[in-house]
């Protein structure tokens, strides 16, 4: 072992290579491997096809999420209601068929423990520290919030796991994104992960493995990294890492896959050397202050259009970059936003409160913080969906349900619903959603959609005020 | 993987820059169980607009699309891939990729192609009206008029691509490797191992469907 420092993300690939290549590459182990139905038909069919079998069946965990509606899904009688879209009950029968043939543990439609594959992972404990994990969804990057090597893959990667219980991968590059200080009123992590990639932009993280440090990182709870390791996606890096720590071992203990007795002590003492060492060296250094970070939001159709919920529609002239003010122009265009114009002046038509950045418990209730007691603006449809049904149940338990239905917010069933338009909750063309999503491309939530990212407690206030507004101004 | 070792012909001087994997194909078509068929749904929101560069009969078929800066950012679908091969691109040149979807390219015979901002440029003008050519033995993309931008590759992806090998195959040839791995995986870390570490569930809700 060499002594030199390492970093959390180097210690992670450091124990998980199989073999070194001779081109720098190496083949690296698989501790944990999520399946969804959308990206795992093909690789299931390969591995027919070639007459292969799945390698550890015991490392993988099936659960479908993209297609299911949020609609309630048995009748009063508690008889499964059949899914109207047939293509999308075609292959979500295809992954109960693939996971019954290949053995793979699996968590049903209307099992209470289905929910947003990452929303499942860490709620389940599996996702642990120090692992390497994938799943055919560029969101996996999420788990690194608990400090697993966590990463979207294609499904031809999906079939190499599914297969090997391996990939062939080259190292990253390092980026230490560092958030000193303390959050502001009103400020939350997914204002924090925006504000990031409004500094780093778009691609800013190609080719990086994020670390995420700093005092705002250490004193966030395990939701909270959840949302900030979740979008490093969309800063351009295919994995965002958080260092485990104690608030990561209590969030673990005791969940139903995790390890237990002198397995957990044994696991807990391993973690606990994952830390990057003092010295270690990243590629590239950001710092971020608390204090410059505002309750933040989306103007355009890329998560790097970020202002502060008090800002203006920029005018592309303003961006030094020709191509950006192409860009910008090309956005606003679809956006149907005027530059200078007050972001506190836009009118939106739906809410979607949810998916795997921001539907978990602690999302929620920052939600139902803001909806207590008032109303959802006329001519606004909101809709909350939790992540799971654990988490539903939780909400349910705690009364957020009723406030939010008296609210005038839908309350419906756990899956990715509004994020992609890939099931029946998807926004009209031309209409604009307050969301708290993490993409805001254009179609992302239905042809001619325009969306606006920001966090549970905004979304709340854009719902109650039918415009987008500064939660701030809705707490007590 | 059908081996590829040149693509050449005329190609889409597009230029655009973040190009996300739902522009490339919309999460509609998503619902597929199959790799083939996508290129009707490649670029459909693009498409939608009236005088588009996709549906430009100058570029009708063309085997390489010119793109900007993090070409294929965004979600990790494979099927933006298998789209792009679907409508015949084989080559794809752009100032940088988002790193999923390079390795999505590899694995489906697409050649991503990193070249400086200057050259792509460049690549536009000439694309307008003359071919391009994207060549595997000398790592060059070249045009008529004596252009020649070099553009490097991972080695073993290079290989692949050459050799259209199968990289599950490859891999499962490493058997003892990988069990030798797994053997003192259990040993330092064995909460790995969710059998050992206790039952779990194994068909969570299954029954009652």
């Amino acid at each position: 072992m060499s002594s030199a420092p390492r970093t959390l993300y180097e210690k992670v690939w450091d124990a998980h290579v199989v073999e070194r290549r001779d081109d720098g590459s190496c083949l690296i182990y698989i501790d944990r491997h999520l399946v969804h139905e959308v990206t795992s038909p093909q690789a299931f069919e390969g591995l027919r096809a070639a007459g292969r079998r799945v390698r550890r069946p015991d490392l993988t965990l099936a659960v479908p999420d993209h297609n299911l509606p949020t609609t309630p899904r048995v009748d009063a009688a508690g008889n499964e209601l059949p899914i109207a879209d047939r293509e999308g009950a075609e292959q979500l029968a295809a992954l109960r068929r693939n996971v019954a043939e290949f053995g793979v543990p699996y968590i049903d439609a209307l099992s209470a423990k289905q929910g947003i594959v990452h929303v499942v992972g860490p709620e389940q404990g599996f996702t642990l520290p120090g692992t390497t994990m994938v799943c055919g969804d560029s969101h996996t990057s999420a788990h690194g919030a608990l400090g697993a090597l966590a990463f979207g893959i294609g499904t031809s990667e999906v079939e190499h796991v599914l297969a090997t219980q391996t990939l062939i991968l080259s190292p990253s590059k390092t980026m230490e994104v560092r958030v000193d200080g303390t959050l502001g009123f009103g400020v939350s992590a997914k204002d924090v992960v925006l504000a990031i990639i409004g500094r780093i932009g778009a691609a800013g993280g190609t080719g990086y493995v994020i670390e995420f440090t700093g005092e705002v990182i250490r004193n966030l709870s395990v939701e909270g990294r959840l949302t900030v390791a979740n979008m490093s996606i969309e800063g351009g890096a295919r994995a965002g890492m958080i260092a485990p720590d104690e608030t990561t071992f209590a969030y673990l203990k005791g969940r139903p896959l995790a390890p237990q007795g002198a397995d957990w002590d044994k696991a807990v003492a391993w973690w606990r050397t994952l830390p990057s060492d003092v010295g270690a060296r990243y590629d590239k250094s950001v710092v971020l202050n608390a204090a410059d970070i505002a309750p933040s939001l989306t103007w355009g159709t890329s998560p790097e259009d970020v202002v502060p919920i008090t800002g203006f529609v920029p005018a592309p002239d303003s961006f030094a970059d020709p191509s950006k003010r192409e860009a910008a122009q090309k956005s606003l265009d679809y956006m149907g936003l005027t530059p200078g114009m007050r972001m506190q002046d836009v009118p939106v038509q739906h809410v979607f409160i949810g998916s795997c950045t921001n539907s978990r418990i602690e999302d929620l209730r920052a939600a139902a913080g803001v909806a207590s007691g008032r109303h959802v603006a006329d001519g606004v449809r909101a809709m909350v969906v939790p992540g799971s049904g654990l988490v539903k149940r939780q909400a349910e338990a705690e009364g957020l349900d009723r406030i939010f239905t008296e609210a005038g917010f839908e309350w419906r069933e756990p899956g990715c619903s509004m994020c992609l338009a890939m099931n029946p909750d998807k926004v009209p063309p031309g209409e604009r959603c307050a969301s708290t999503s993490n993409r805001n491309f254009v179609g992302r939530q239905g042809p001619g959609a325009r969306t606006h990212l920001l966090s549970p407690a905004m979304a709340a206030a854009a719902a109650i005020t039918g415009r987008l507004a500064d939660v701030r101004e809705l707490m007590g | 993987m059908e081996p590829v070792t040149r693509v050449s012909g005329s190609a889409y001087p597009w230029g655009a820059k973040n190009i996300d994997t739902d522009v490339i194909i919309p999460a509609h078509w998503l619902k597929t169980i199959k790799r083939s068929g996508l290129g009707k749904g490649a670029f459909e929101t693009v498409r939608a607009q009236p005088g588009n560069i996709f549906d430009d009969p100058r570029y009708a078929g063309a085997p390489i699309l010119i793109a900007g800066d993090n070409f294929g950012c965004g979600s990790s679908r494979e099927h933006a891939a298998w789209a792009l091969g679907d409508m015949g691109i084989k080559a794809v040149i752009a100032p940088s990729f988002s790193d999923i979807f390079s390795g999505n390219a590899f694995k489906n015979g697409i050649v991503p192609v990193v070249l400086p901002q200057e050259a792509v440029d460049r690549l536009i003008e000439v694309a307008k009206t003359d071919p391009v050519t994207v060549d595997l033995e000398t790592m060059t993309v070249t045009t008529p008029y004596q252009d020649r931008f070099p553009f490097e590759l991972d080695a073993f992806r290079r290989r692949c691509l050459m050799e259209g090998l199968d990289e599950v195959g490859l891999t499962l040839a490493k058997d003892t490797a990988i069990s030798k791995f797994e053997e003192q995986l259990d040993d330092e870390r064995p909460w790995i191992r969710r059998d050992a570490a206790h039952a779990g569930f194994a068909v969570e809700g299954a029954g009652r469907t």
